[in-house]
């Protein structure tokens, strides 16, 4: 689609209602219009008069539920969203651009990690943050790590990547290259023991999707474009890039073309997420994994909502599955509220915790070890919310991998 | 990716397959463009409705029918099971195995039916109705749902009514835009502790009445809502369907989709199967929109991808074709010969489908595809409508095909 054309797939609604159906927000909350009013509906009045416009929009999570439940294929929460941006009138806040702009608050966090953790979680400056901010006191601000992984990388890793013929490039993320190394070290672990070198791209900056979700769409297109840049180098040398994040992998495979309007068709294939990778890899024979019999646990996976829309959730459930001592279960697919930096702010906390309601109660009554996801905010919102801990099925993998087998298993 | 059985089709025929497979211990993939003709459903399944008893009817049906395909004995026999299988998936039915009781339409028509969600308001196969009088309730400004065409039809039976609006503080918001008045919004606010206040609500209008009567609007994911209902209603509540979209159809399609998954299934919903790659007679993969590259082998495959609503068949001036693979359809070569002038005959385009042999494998240029079949309303030879026969194709033809697939111990 080229940027300026309007996504007109509004005229394929039949009024059918489905959307509104599956939509976590309609359920919980009586001022928001709904998919088939904001989008389909709404969209063509705003064609007409923008006036039409309607502040509640930004009630919207960008779940995309409505899309996979549509019948008639219309972009719902794409035409939402680009209305957001196009129409929203009111301007971000401050607290809106710290949310936003994960990677710059990331990068001055990590140099500080233990006065920053100290003092987001201290009562006072949690209490200024919400009246001053509108951060809801109840949200614990996600750690921050000592040490970037990028700096682990370089010092720790970097050297031996060069001792494999396979090669993978790997787009971290913020998450990961902030907050929590470990999982991006446990994707390098895997990848080595399985016989890939991982490369960083040249440049990485934050995918843009909490960018996007707070109106900052021309940053959010500056971040894209440098990041398709890299991407393309990567793929130019033959190697799949992949990320260990639902959430970007989504939004640099489909945001990229139907928010921010930019043409990522030649590279939108190689981007992916890793556990499809490592699952087509076994799939195929090409590699063996072999796990570590001590391993006993009774995990169960949670479907983010950009993972329901990659329809994806089968190659990360089937690795976990691979495990032998794991006892699997597979949770209702259902939104649990955070929506990214949704269920961070004041206004939505109630809203957030309300349509997590029904997926808590669920985890805590299956007396599980673990619960399995491929996003961060996802991680945060159930482990807040339930107590029981949650990890990216990479990490999972990497701790119940046998890492020596695996090594011997796969040289060739 | 392997599976032994892969579903084109997730709707009330995909899903039937997958769980008798599944039951069967075969490993199935179910992949769904969208939601399914389920969310449009009366409450009733039928399974031919040309005579009191529907075996009669289907003793007197063509060749090409489906059920002519599958064989007296096998519909017998496969039709027993119909009653349980939802019960294990817990939706309970009504009705009996050879004679069709009747519906009330949502224009207060009676209707044959075979097998009716328990909650719903019908009247025995003898067509003695059950009620002298009765409360015919609306939710105040709900207009996909006609009390005076329900009132009239019952009332021309013999049946007094009384008719009344009933408005919830609750509701007020959603009345502000007609639009979002609709059976699905209604279900998702009158749920939970709301279920009290609805029932006080109803039982102002509950004294001598043989019964209560309102529109379908209660327990969207579960039965729960609609169990605590009618235990808080003093006299007995049915429930009329409304005009589409259907809260107990969409019940049903959540229900079947939770009860497959929980047997082992997977089902990748928003996803489209596009192409199929085929060797030897035989469909080796197919593609789909989502997995790009990715392919998705099985030993067998099941075209369970509905009818032109549902987009599994489609047309343009060359004719009528299925979209995924192009295989062959029954249909007319003459264009003005798919319409009858009067809208209200069995429309001859209805009975287009998919042509397939009598254990229902799918052609393609003539030639079988020894390990594709298609089942429900994909399938050609049978006017859902006119025969009163939708459900029947679907799930029969489901059930049928499965029986031909191999156990998986
Ligand atoms: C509006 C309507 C109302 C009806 N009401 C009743 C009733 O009340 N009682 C009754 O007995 N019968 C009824 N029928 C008859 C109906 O056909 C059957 O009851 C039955 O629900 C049909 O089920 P199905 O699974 O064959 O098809 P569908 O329900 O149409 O399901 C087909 C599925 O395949 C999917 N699909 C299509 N193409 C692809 C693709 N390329 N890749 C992946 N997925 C794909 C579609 O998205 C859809 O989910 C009704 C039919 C219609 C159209
Ligand atoms: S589900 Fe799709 S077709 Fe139906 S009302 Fe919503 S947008 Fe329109
Ligand atoms: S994207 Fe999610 S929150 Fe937004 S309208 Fe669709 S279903 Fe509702």
């Amino acid at each position: 689609m080229s940027k300026n054309k309007i996504d007109t797939s509004f005229e394929q609604c039949m009024k059918c209602t489905v959307c509104t159906v599956y939509c976590p927000v309609v359920a919980v909350n009586p001022d928001y219009p709904g998919p088939k009013q904001a989008g389909p509906d709404g969209e063509r009045y705003r064609l007409k008069n923008p006036l039409f416009y309607d502040e509640t929009l930004d009630l919207c999570l960008n779940c995309k539920r409505c899309e996979v439940a549509c019948p008639s294929n219309v972009k719902i929460g794409d035409i939402i969203q680009s209305a957001r941006l196009k129409y929203g009138t009111h301007k971000p806040k401050l607290r809106d651009y710290i949310l936003a702009n994960t990677d710059v608050m990331g990068s001055l966090a990590t140099t500080m990690a233990p006065v920053v953790n100290f003092t987001l979680g201290l009562k006072p400056v949690k209490s200024v943050m919400d009246a001053v901010l509108a951060v809801d006191h109840h949200r614990t601000f996600p750690k921050y790590a000592g040490q970037k992984f990028e700096t682990w990388f370089k010092r720790h890793a970097l050297k031996k990547q060069d001792t494999y013929n396979n090669k993978v490039s790997y787009f971290h993320g913020c998450y990961a290259n902030y907050n929590h190394p470990k999982l991006a070290k446990d994707f390098v672990k895997i990848m080595n023991a399985i016989g890939y070198g991982v490369n960083l791209l040249e440049k990485e900056k934050c995918c843009g999707v909490a960018l996007i979700s707070n109106g900052f769409k021309d940053q959010a297109q500056k971040q894209a474009e440098l990041n398709l840049s890299s991407i393309r180098k990567a793929v130019a040398r033959g190697e799949k890039v992949l990320t260990t994040s639902s959430t970007c992998t989504f939004t640099m495979r489909d945001e990229y073309e139907h928010i921010l309007g930019l043409d990522n068709a030649d590279v939108r294939d190689s981007i992916n997420l890793a556990t499809k990778f490592i699952y087509e890899l076994v799939d195929a024979g090409e590699i063996v994994l072999k796990f570590k019999e001590d391993y006993v646990k009774r995990i169960a996976y949670h479907t983010p909502c950009h993972m329901e829309k990659l329809g994806w959730a089968l190659y990360s459930t089937s690795l976990v599955r691979m495990i032998p001592g794991v006892n699997f279960m597979m949770l209702d697919s259902q939104c649990c509220g955070i929506a990214g930096t949704y269920g961070f702010k004041k206004e939505h906390y109630q809203d957030s915790q309300k349509i997590g309601e029904g997926l808590f109660k669920q985890i805590i009554d299956s007396q599980l070890d673990m619960v399995a996801t491929d996003c961060e905010t996802c991680k945060w919102q159930i482990e807040m919310s339930t107590g029981v801990p949650v990890e990216n099925p990479i990490s999972i993998i990497a701790d119940a991998l046998d890492v020596e087998a695996t090594v011997k298993a796969n040289q060739k | 990716m392997k599976f032994d059985t892969i579903i084109i089709g997730g709707g009330l025929s995909g899903l039937v397959a997958g769980i008798d497979l599944s039951r069967k211990g075969q490993k199935c993939l179910i992949v769904s463009s969208g939601q399914s003709a389920l969310h449009f459903f009366s409450g009733s399944f039928e399974l031919c409705s040309l005579a009191d008893n529907p075996y009669e009817g289907i003793a007197t049906l063509g060749a090409e029918h489906p059920y002519s395909k599958i064989g007296a004995e096998s519909i017998a026999d496969l039709s027993a099971k119909v009653k349980p299988l939802f019960k294990e998936v817990g939706i309970t039915l009504k009705g009996v195995k050879d004679a069709n009781h009747w519906r009330i339409t949502p224009m207060g028509v009676l209707k044959r039916a075979w097998l009716t969600m328990d909650e719903y308001g019908t009247v025995p196969a003898d067509g003695v109705m059950p009620w002298k009088k009765v409360a015919v309730l609306n939710i105040d400004g709900f207009l996909d749902f006609h009390t005076s065409y329900i009132a009239a039809g019952l009332e021309a039976k013999g049946v007094e009514c009384s008719v009344h609006a009933i408005s919830m503080p609750e509701l007020e918001r959603l009345r502000m835009n007609p639009t979002e008045m609709r059976s699905t919004n209604i279900a998702k606010t009158l749920t939970g502790d709301l279920i009290g206040a609805l029932a006080a609500r109803i039982n102002e209008y509950a004294h001598d009445v043989d019964a209560v009567l309102m529109p379908a609007v209660v327990g969207l994911t579960s039965s729960t809502d609609v169990v605590k209902l009618k235990e808080k209603v003093d006299r007995p509540l049915h429930f009329i369907a409304t005009l589409p979209p259907s809260v107990p159809g969409i019940r049903i399609q959540m229900m079947l989709k939770k009860h497959f998954q929980k047997l082992g299934g997977v089902y990748m919903l928003g996803d489209s199967v596009v192409s199929g790659e085929f060797e030897g007679g035989k469909l080796k993969s197919i593609k789909t929109n989502n997995h790009g590259d990715t392919e998705f082998k099985a030993d067998n495959f099941i075209l369970a991808s509905g009818s032109f609503f549902s987009k599994g068949l489609a047309s343009d001036i060359d004719g009528v074709y299925e979209p995924i693979f192009g295989l062959d359809v029954d249909s007319l070569d003459v264009r003005s010969e798919w319409y009858e002038r009067n809208l209200f005959d069995a429309q001859p385009y209805m009975s287009f489908g998919v042509a397939t042999d009598n254990e229902f494998h799918v052609k393609k240029n003539g030639e079988r595809i020894e390990n594709v079949y298609a089942t429900g309303s994909v399938l050609s030879g049978f006017h859902p409508m006119k025969q009163g026969c939708g459900a029947g194709v679907s799930i029969l033809s489901a059930l049928y095909v499965s029986s031909l697939l191999k156990t998986i111990r």
